[in-house]
């Protein structure tokens, strides 16, 4: 398959593609701009501070017994305390908007979407459409998607730094997140909680089509490919380094419950040693 | 409980004159020998509690996680752990006794409540690990569930705790043998005792946390 | 009979560590021939190995932490150079090796650099500020200090024996399991620290009660220097903090040795309770490390001023807000697990408002400054240096804290630039403004000052060149702990950041230089005075080296900046004080008991992380001996009479009646 497109040229969270990253990208300029507006004044005063009152400077004001002004420490305190109320409170509303569990406001329903993070890579689950994807994550343009995740073995970070918030992947449990693309795209994808020796190469690619496309992908997908069972899953668990993408035709619609509920069991972690496993093991390949 | 007095910055005759010796003494003009021991040790105290909160906090987190295996409404036998609540109890008082006869000069008191103190958390312990024997043959060992590997962790815990105690008693009961009522061995004394009240009262919150609700929730 | 141990677990086939473990334990083995053939030993072990003087455990902290920096530093320098060159390639560190690196230089770097450092100034500096003789429990210290040494040896150990962990610096659960982990890695991680954690907390013990029960004889509380206030907060932090790291991690040595099931996967395990358990110890233990700082720079900051720390009763109160409010933020870490919005609001509001008693040092220092006559010596340059760094570092740090902004740059090189940021500018920095500071009290000699400002200029430099472009790289969405990459747009910024590396490696050559140059030239760059600063507080009423018993009688405190005072008075009246009566010292005897009990620890810890039980048993039983042994002793102080005493004084106050006099001559 074609290598993985990164098209990121800019800083790509300031260049979201979708409205949490958008919101994400607002709150953080907002936050910068209004701590700077306290925090650039102290640098310069600590500048001109330490050059005025330098030894040689014979005009300054010696004055080596001001050691306290209730006033100052009036100023001193209620300075920092009135910009954290307001950052505070740009925070709670902040928190509130973009909880990652909130659903998204759209007129359409979102497209559900199962994660699995596995060592080390990532699997897709389509619930509604049978299909499951590794390693690539297609998605609608302009709709809602609803992301249920766990992880088969250690933790993860589920992140799409254009698209916004990325959220944790644990074992035996769900997190809930929601996201939207706002155009057709192609978005690099990544985890962002180290999990191991091949961690470094567990990126994705998301590529958000049109409806229609997204509708022909399903259709394709369904057509070709291995199918996801307890069977397959077992193999696709075993621990392995930069995957390829590729698709499973059809995918069993509980499976996901099953790896939450741990009725399947976790990831086998490494096999074989080098030079013993018990020393220094080595992941196979 | 004289120790608790001391430790709360009481003195008495015998350590004012221990003052005066030590007020040119690196420990500076201000506080005795005796009260920076004891302070010290309280700090320790302080953290080992701290330690143990740990403990009862991942108890109380895991307390449900059973996974499948037996629960402590199963498993406890509030029978058993009443006597041994009461045998600790008892101990801590013959602890106390101990340490009046030390600062008495009563040799033979203390021995004599020592080896009391010693039998009682003997046989405090010896009850704790028939417990935890019967509890590993029927299948419900540390390794069963999460639930299990946390009350294990924090009983045995106060159990290795006590065990430590039992050690450090017959190392003061052969120091008084061997060197007297020194001042430093009286401040050992003081706060072996510190440490045998303090393990009583985590005890007692064991016996509540673990055991009581473990029961009756 | 060698539990998992066997010649397959020294890596002949990683040229890399063997190579660095070679060049370690040639480094070592000379250094031991060099003092055996010198006859050294006997010396070593009399005046410093078994020396339970505050002051010695101090600077043997302190040289425990340099050589670790450096350890720490070559780290450092291995991951900038592979991510320098890990585009679309594996660069020359595989995987298995780079995460030992980078999990090695965290731990190091945090339990082994700034925690020793910062330990080893407070017991220096404490006792002579509170004009006392020795800590509260001298025997204790030693102990406390040679268990840190223990730990320092076994990771360092891992080197060459098997290998380090793979985790990161805080060992995530399931990761750091058995079952994804079987390794001794985090079996080495995991006994260093639970040793050298016991260490920590004696020395916390002790440093509290010296400084809220020792004190010279009109030492309020009030009028200690504000160093002796952020040593309290920082080791009323280690005692609450330090006992619940002891704790997880030994609920993590369980799982991995007697298969319990409290982080697992399986059976009902949780991972979720590590990670908020080490959190509460771990984010307090940032504030364990910046504290003794801000004492520092307060110190530091009013000497050189020449005026009084401005509001001190403002630092006081806000010292201990920061104290309070550590142990209530520790959720930051960790917004994106999905705890909920109520949940994060509040623990980001929480971290906010750090930023208040913060702000209000900040503002304070500058007010020092303001109306003062700023002598640029090399410990003020470092000082501001701190203040401006910080800031920005502080300011990212609340950055954050709002969990939204989190959600997008957690375990993001953003968030790696923000802890270098506040670590290097401010712990760093005040590390090393105390050691310049300091260091004529210590050693009877200044350092070099050109150099020592030439090093600092590299140090700035190289610090904002290196960790500047992990802001921009964090914004493009580059995460942490990346052995290899293939985005294109990145590369040029590590390039950038591999070059600021290469200027603090600058930087550190010429704080070397500076110390070999120094040691040279000592005889120009003498102490005569005991004060070559013009300082403010009573360390600076000692000669330099003080004598072991610090006070020749112990000083009676009128004000705060209290040697100031004194200095005032002999100024006004002319003279010196009256000459005291002298009388004889008891000190603390030297024990070997801490290098012992270390010995035991060392052979303990790696009994167990190679599973050798009867070693096990064996260094338990040595310990315990060596526990009765101490306690049997019948002696533990020795007296220096009063003869000696007198004549160490007398010669102090003949060199302070020459100052007093230069000084009189001058106005
Ligand atoms: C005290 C803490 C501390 C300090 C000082 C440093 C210092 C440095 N760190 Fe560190 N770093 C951490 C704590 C620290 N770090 C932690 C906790 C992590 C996370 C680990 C993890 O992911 O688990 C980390 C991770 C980390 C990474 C990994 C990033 C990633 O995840 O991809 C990198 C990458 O380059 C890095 C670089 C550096 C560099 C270049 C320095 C330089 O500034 C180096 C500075 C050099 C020195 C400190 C040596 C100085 C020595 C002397 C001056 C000797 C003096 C001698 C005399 C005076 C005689 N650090
Ligand atoms: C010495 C170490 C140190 C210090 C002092 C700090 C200080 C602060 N830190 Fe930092 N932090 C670390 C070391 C430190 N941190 C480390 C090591 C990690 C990562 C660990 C890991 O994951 O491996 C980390 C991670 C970390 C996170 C987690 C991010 C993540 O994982 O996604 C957060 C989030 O809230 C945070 C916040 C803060 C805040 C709010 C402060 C505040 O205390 C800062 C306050 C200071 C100022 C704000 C500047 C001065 C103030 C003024 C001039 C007043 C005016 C300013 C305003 C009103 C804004 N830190
Ligand atoms: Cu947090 Cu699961
Ligand atoms: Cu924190």
């Amino acid at each position: 398959m074609a290598p993985i497109v990164l098209t990121a040229c800019q800083p790509a969270v300031l260049d979201p593609q979708g409205p949490v990253g958008l919101a994400q990208k607002m709150i953080l300029v907002d936050s910068l701009a209004i701590m700077l507006a306290i925090v650039v004044p102290t640098i310069t005063a600590t500048f001109a501070f330490a050059w005025w009152f330098r030894a040689s400077n014979a005009r300054a004001h010696y004055l080596p017994n001001w050691v306290f002004s209730g006033r100052i420490e009036l100023i001193v305190w209620s300075i920092p305390l009135l910009v954290i109320m307001l950052l505070g409170g740009v925070a709670w509303i902040a928190s509130h908007d973009l909880d990652p569990a909130k659903p998204l406001p759209s007129n359409t329903p979102p497209l559900e979407v199962q994660v699995v993070s596995l060592d080390w890579k990532w699997l897709f689950i389509y619930p509604s459409q049978g299909v499951a994807s590794v390693n690539r994550l297609v998605v609608p343009a302009g709709m809602p998607i609803h992301f249920s995740l766990t992880s088969a073995s250690v933790m993860n970070a589920f992140f799409i730094p254009q698209l916004g918030s990325m959220i944790y992947t644990m074992n035996g449990m769900t997190t809930q997140l929601n996201l939207q693309a706002d155009a057709p795209g192609s978005f690099p994808g990544l985890s962002s909680q180290y999990s191991g020796d091949g961690f470094s190469d567990m990126h994705f690619d998301v590529l958000a089509v049109s409806a229609e496309r997204f509708a022909g992908w399903i259709e394709a997908t369904r057509n070709t490919g291995p199918t996801l069972d307890p069977g397959s899953y077992a193999a696709l668990a075993r621990q392995s380094i930069n995957t390829r993408p590729f698709t499973f035709r059809a995918a069993d619609p509980g499976l996901f419950q099953l790896i939450v509920t741990q009725k399947l069991p976790p990831g086998p972690g490494p096999r074989t040693g080098r030079p013993d496993v018990s020393v220094s093991p080595r992941t196979e390949d | 409980m004289t120790s608790f007095e001391a430790a709360a910055g009481r003195s008495d005759e015998r350590e004012s004159s221990e003052r005066q010796r030590t007020l040119g003494h690196a420990a500076g003009g201000l506080a005795s020998k005796r009260i920076i021991t004891a302070y010290g040790f309280w700090i320790f105290l302080l953290s080992d509690i701290i330690m143990f909160s740990a403990f009862f906090a991942t108890y109380a987190v895991l307390v449900g996680d059973t996974a499948g295996g037996p629960g402590g409404r199963e498993l406890f036998n509030l029978h058993n752990v009443g006597i041994e609540t009461a045998v600790l109890l008892v101990s801590s008082f013959t602890c106390g006794l101990a340490s009046i006869s030390a600062r008495a000069r009563s040799v033979s008191w203390f021995y004599g409540a020592m080896t009391a103190t010693f039998i009682l958390g003997a046989a405090f312990l010896t009850i704790e690990i028939r417990e935890f024997a019967s509890m590993i043959a029927r299948g419900a060992g540390p390794t069963r569930s999460a639930f299990l590997s946390a009350f294990f962790t924090l009983v045995g815990c106060h159990g290795l705790h006590i065990t430590a105690g039992l050690l450090w008693l017959l190392t003061m009961m052969a120091q008084v043998f061997a060197k007297g009522y020194r001042a430093d061995i009286l401040r050992r004394i003081l706060c072996f005792s510190l440490f045998w009240h303090a393990l009583d009262i985590i005890w007692v919150a064991i016996f509540t946390v673990v055991y009581l609700m473990g029961v009756v929730l | 009979m060698w539990g998992k141990l066997s010649w397959a677990a020294i890596p002949f086939d990683q040229p890399i560590p063997l190579i660095a473990s070679g060049v370690v334990g040639g480094v070592i083995t000379g250094v031991l021939a060099l003092i055996t053939l010198k006859g050294w030993l006997p010396y070593l072990w009399r005046e410093w190995i078994t020396s339970v003087d505050h002051k010695r455990i101090g600077i043997m902290y302190i040289l425990l932490a340099m050589v670790m920096l450096l350890r720490g530093f070559t780290d450092a320098i291995m991951m900038r150079s592979q991510q320098a060159l890990a585009f679309r390639s594996q660069g020359y560190l595989p995987p298995e090796h780079y995460d030992q690196i980078f999990s090695a230089h965290g731990t190091l770097m945090i339990f082994f650099v700034a925690m020793p450092f910062v330990i080893g100034l407070m017991n220096f500096v404490v006792p002579l500020q509170l004009g006392i003789r020795d800590v509260a429990f001298p025997t204790l210290n030693s102990v406390g200090f040679w268990l840190t040494a223990t730990g320092v040896l076994l990771v360092n150990i891992s080197l060459l024996v098997g290998e380090f962990a793979r985790t990161g610096w805080l060992p995530y659960p399931p990761l750091s399991e058995l079952t994804y982990s079987p390794g001794v890695g985090v079996d080495y991680y995991l006994w260093s620290l639970e040793i050298s954690g016991v260490g920590t907390l004696l020395a916390g013990i002790n440093l509290i009660t010296t400084v809220l029960k020792l004190h010279a004889p009109g030492m309020t509380y009030m009028r200690m220097p504000m160093f002796c206030w952020t040593t309290l907060a920082s080791n009323l932090l280690i005692v609450a903090a330090f006992p619940i790291l002891t704790a997880t991690l030994t609920m993590l040595v369980l799982d991995r040795y007697l298969g319990f099931h409290f982080f697992t996967n399986e059976a009902g395990g949780n991972m979720m309770m590590f990670v908020n358990l080490i959190w509460v110890w771990g984010h307090p233990e940032v504030y364990i490390l910046i504290l003794p700082a801000f004492g520092v720079f307060s110190e530091v900051v009013s000497t050189f001023s020449n005026k009084p720390l401005f509001g001190y009763r403002s630092m006081v109160a806000a010292t201990m807000v920061i104290c309070i409010l550590s142990f209530t933020v520790w959720l930051h870490h960790f917004f994106t697990m999905g705890a909920g919005a109520d949940v994060n609001a509040i623990f980001g509001i929480a971290s906010m408002i750090i930023a208040v008693p913060t702000g209000v040092k900040i503002f304070n220092w500058l007010f020092t400054m303001y109306g003062g006559r700023i002598v640029y010596s090399t410990p003020i340059l470092w000082s501001i240096g701190f203040m401006v760094t910080f800031v920005i570092g502080g300011m990212t740090g609340v950055l954050l804290a709002v969990p939204p902004a989190d959600f997008v740059l957690h375990n993001s090189l953003f968030l790696v630039a923000h802890f270098h940021n506040v670590i290097i500018g401010g712990v760093l920095f005040g590390a090393f403004a105390g050691y310049t500071y300091w260091f004529p009290k210590a050693f009877g000699f200044r350092l070099h000052e050109g150099l020592g400002k030439a090093s600092f200029w590299c140090w700035i430099t190289g610090f904002y060149v290196a960790f500047m472009p992990l802001y921009v790289l964090g914004l493009m969405g580059m995460t942490r702990r990346m052995q290899h990459y293939d985005v294109a747009a990145w590369h040029p910024w590590l390039l950038i950041a591999a070059g600021g590396a290469a200027i603090i490696f600058i930087g550190i050559i010429l704080q070397i230089a500076q110390l070999v140059v120094s040691i040279r030239r000592r005889e120009q760059l003498r102490d005569e005075t005991g004060d070559p600063w013009n300082g403010r507080s009573l360390e600076w009423a000692t000669p330099s080296p003080p004598p072991a018993f610090n006070f020749a009688v112990l000083p009676r405190i009128e004000s705060g900046d209290a040697y100031w005072g004194m200095k005032e008075r002999a100024l006004q009246q002319a003279r010196l004080s009256e000459e005291p009566a002298y009388a004889e010292i008891e000190m603390p005897r030297n024990s070997p008991t801490g290098f012992i009990c270390a010995f035991f620890a060392t052979i303990m810890g790696f009994a167990l992380i190679w599973h050798i039980w009867w070693m096990v048993g064996l260094a338990a039983v040595g310990a315990y001996a060596t526990f009765v042994v101490f306690a049997w002793r019948d002696v533990d102080e020795y007296i220096i009479p009063a003869e000696t005493v007198a004549r160490i004084d007398r010669a102090n106050r003949s060199a302070r009646s020459a100052a007093l006099a230069r000084r009189q001559a001058a106005s």
